[in-house]
């Protein structure tokens, strides 16, 4: 036994475990995350339970959610009759019977001793709905026109139909989101010329006149484009599918409500699979529907990635200056010394602090003033006064600054002095050395430094709610509206989604699976910035390789 | 014991040079009265000669004996040690170079220096040895062209890289290395090039290239070795000083030093009794 220990042997037991115990829980994480989160995209099959309590009867259809054991005591405390079941737990089950308009509540708990039957029949349709989430039910009749389709044809003509319908909703998105939105846009830019103008008492008669005739030929333009929007919307309206729902009755859904029909019971692996493909794409590309529980994620990731690459671009070279200064030129004392523990101290101040930093220096006293100095004909509307994309990515980018100071100059400092020297010998001043030199080969270090930036900012969430995060924002942050870029809007964030949709919606059930999906997708886009950051360092290193390491 | 035979290793001088008497012409750099101190501790003290024009010059001696520190007072890369104070004169065309208006860059352009160990930059040969001129401005094509081939041709290097200029240095051996050094010294034509004991990091075949290298610099500029091998220094330098302690003990042609030295001291060393 002391043979044992004096050999080494348990603390090559006790170092392997720990970084076993690590890459447990890290890979569990991931796989729970990534299981639960993309499981949701897979078509799941239909069921339909007979049902008997008492002496009613009743037709419950929908997808298997969840089941759990329940102590009988608990379901007779909720006055729950068990009649003639014997034994300590019941299995119940949670059903989503969608439906949202026709029941309660469109998740349900069933009781397994009240099944009599349970099958999952075929021809059970799912509806995905734009409003009030799914639909199950048989489809009785399809309605083209007016007029009722041939039995045999109904489903490949009501495919048809959706997709047509579909069409004409993206048709109309895109003129509302185009040619519209950029009339609106400048219908706005329009007024606040003129408000400009007559704050700097410019305004005459006839620029009034002027803006007048502009403002005419906008509204004629734009009631062309409306008569064009409704036309879509009123083709869109056409069709209506007749469908029989689980208490039997018959229910009209108009085609232009709804995304997708699908027969779950009924496909075979490879549809599912490419349903469970289709579904993904749709989730990373579309906007979000229904206060943010059903529909994509896309203007999160956009906002996501755009504003952590907004933080890159301020950070790095702040963060570079200050760590050349800091290394290379500020006398090597005490007060040097004190700088850099104060630099390393900042990544220690909690997040949020930064939050309430950036909204009280950028938000209101930065932003303030720029609307005070350039923007006064928006007063008082704020342009820039107000929590927007530019200051959450300044926010986190003092956030992340020390992680580049200190990793920069880690970087700098291991550069040999023999490089140095020989620069300097050919007569190279130090801040030629510098700059041909000394930061292109700190040029790796400088990359780990804003890997571990865009590492941390990618999955701050609090600071931004104070500065520029909204639930939903109804324009990204780049479009084909000069400027292009608007560094004064808000924007969403797949952080801030996650917790929207987890504790802010109002279906908790119908969240939750998004809930996975986001934090997966969050985790991805941030395995794809390092990623991609990794790959440039190593080219980098790679560049520079120095022989005397 | 080290025994070295003069009339095999001695390059042939035709001129005996009188060192303590050179004419202004004859001289490339003159230190007068120089103290060297590292905070507290002298690391160099009252040193005083004259080096001639043309010529190599080798500094020899023990371990610690400030022969390299002495190498670096003359163009001045002492400056980047915070604790060094300097005492005294070194004269380059009758300025001394510690005087305040000297611009340090432009002095050290006049002034090359190749060190112990290879440290080529992580760029390609050619923009290696292009770097002085770059940093000069010069930004013509043909101009660096030539350059680039008359300094590689002038290390002894050209054969062996004009194929692959634009590869990285890194690529090159650690003789090879040193030799792209030397040619991105002498690319912005010094005057003198100091040279830091530029082969203890090298085999002997390329410390032999080296070596060759140096016999043929001195016929364009003026050439101060440092050197811990004292075969080395007999077989390059037209003369030899012997320091010790920080101090100069003796300074004459390199036959003279090594067959009849002056000082006990340095017969001591020469024989391999220290050192």
């Amino acid at each position: 036994m002391k043979q044992w220990f004096k050999s080494g042997s348990p603390w090559i037991w006790m170092t392997g475990g720990a970084v076993s115990i690590s890459l447990i829980s890290v890979i569990g994480l991931l796989a729970m995350i990534a299981g639960r989160g993309l499981g949701f995209f897979w078509p799941a099959e239909v069921t339909q339970f007979e049902m008997h309590r008492g002496d009613v009867k009743e037709t419950v259809i929908g997808e298997i959610y969840d089941r759990e054991m329940v102590p009988v005591e608990r379901l007779k405390a909720a006055n729950i009759d068990l009649h003639g079941f014997t034994g300590d737990e019941v299995e119940r089950l949670l059903i989503k019977t969608g439906n949202r308009e026709y029941v309660d509540l469109d998740f349900r708990w069933i009781l397994a001793t009240d099944i009599v039957e349970q099958s999952t029949p075929s021809q059970l349709a799912v509806f995905e709905r734009s409003k009030n989430g799914n639909f199950y039910g048989y489809i009785e009749s399809v309605i083209k026109d007016g007029k009722a389709v041939e039995e045999s044809q109904k489903l490949t003509v009501l495919d048809e139909l959706v997709e047509r319908a579909v069409e004409l909703n993206e048709s109309a998105l895109d003129l509302q989101n185009g040619p519209i939105g950029h009339i609106n846009y400048d219908l706005e830019r329009l007024r606040l010329k003129e408000k400009a103008l007559d704050l700097k008492g410019e305004l005459t008669h006839e620029k009034v006149a002027e803006f007048e005739a502009e403002r005419k030929a906008y509204r004629e333009q734009y009631l062309v484009l409306e008569k064009e929007l409704f036309k879509f919307r009123d083709a869109a309206k056409r069709d209506q599918v007749i469908v029989k729902d689980m208490r039997g009755e018959l229910v009209t859904i108009p085609l232009y409500q709804v995304l997708d029909v699908t027969l779950p019971n009924d496909m075979g692996l490879l549809a599912k699979v490419g349903h469970y493909f289709k579904q993904v794409g749709k989730f990373v590309s579309d906007d979000p529907r229904e206060a943010n529980t059903e529909g994509g994620v896309f203007p999160a990731i956009f906002g996501t990635v755009f504003m952590v690459m907004l933080m890159a671009v301020i950070v790095t070279p702040f963060g570079v200056v200050a760590a050349i200064y800091l290394h290379e030129y500020a006398a090597k004392n005490s007060i040097t010394k004190m700088i850099r523990i104060a630099v390393i101290n900042l990544a220690g101040v909690p997040s949020i602090v930064y939050g309430v930093f950036g909204l009280g220096f950028f938000v209101y006293m930065l932003g303030g003033s720029i609307d005070q100095l350039f923007y006064p004909e928006a007063l008082p509307g704020p342009t820039f006064g107000t929590p927007g994309v530019i200051w959450s990515a300044l926010t986190l980018a003092i956030l992340t600054l020390p992680v580049v100071i200190v990793s920069t100059e880690e970087g700098l400092s291991r550069i040999p002095s023999s490089v140095r020297q020989g620069s300097l010998a050919l007569g190279a001043t130090k801040a030629e050395t510098i700059w041909r030199i000394i930061v292109p080969m700190a040029s790796p270090a400088i990359m780990t430094g804003l890997i571990l930036a865009v590492a941390r900012a990618a999955g701050e969430v609090a600071p931004l709610m104070l500065v520029g995060v909204v639930k939903m924002a109804p324009t990204l942050p780049v479009d084909m509206n000069f400027p292009f870029v608007h560094l004064d809007r808000k924007f969403m964030h797949l952080g801030f989604h996650i917790y929207d949709v987890g504790f802010q919606s109002p279906n908790v059930e119908a969240a939750r699976p998004l809930v996975y999906a986001t934090a997966f997708l969050l985790v991805a886009v941030i395995v794809a910035l390092n990623i991609t950051a990794i790959g440039i360092r190593n080219h980098l290193r790679e560049k520079f390789r120095s022989l005397e390491h | 014991m080290i025994t070295v035979a003069p009339e095999m290793n001695q390059p042939a001088t035709s001129l005996q040079l009188d060192l303590e008497n050179l004419s202004a012409e004859q001289t490339a750099l003159e230190i007068k009265d120089l103290d060297l101190y590292y905070g507290d501790k002298q690391a160099l003290s009252n040193i005083s000669m004259k080096i001639p024009k043309g010529q190599v010059t080798a500094f020899i001696g023990p371990s610690g004996c400030g022969k390299s520190t002495l190498l670096r007072c003359i163009n001045r890369m002492n400056d980047l040690v915070d604790t060094c104070r300097i005492d005294g004169q070194i004269l380059l065309h009758n300025q001394n170079i510690y005087d305040k208006s000297v611009d340090v860059a432009a002095l050290r352009r006049n002034v090359g220096m190749v060190f112990q160990r290879p440290n080529p930059f992580p760029k390609s040969i050619y923009e290696n040895v292009v770097y002085g001129l770059r940093l000069q401005g010069i930004k013509d094509k043909r101009k660096l062209d030539e350059v680039v081939e008359a300094s590689l041709r002038g290390a002894a290097l050209w054969d062996e890289v004009k194929d692959r200029l634009h590869d990285s240095a890194f690529g090159l051996s650690g003789g090879q290395q040193q030799r792209l050094v030397i040619a991105r010294a002498i690319a912005i034509e010094p005057e003198v090039l100091l040279l830091d004991e530029p082969t203890s990091a090298l085999d002997p075949i390329s410390t032999l290239v080296i070596e060759e290298l140096i016999n043929d610099l001195k016929n364009k500029y003026t050439v101060v070795i440092v050197t811990h091998n004292m075969q080395q220094a007999a077989r390059v330098s037209d003369q030899t000083a012997f320091m010790y302690m920080g101090e100069l003990i003796e300074y004459s042609d390199t036959n003279t030093l090594f067959t009849t030295p002056k000082k006990k001291k340095t017969e001591d060393y020469i024989t391999g009794r220290y050192g």
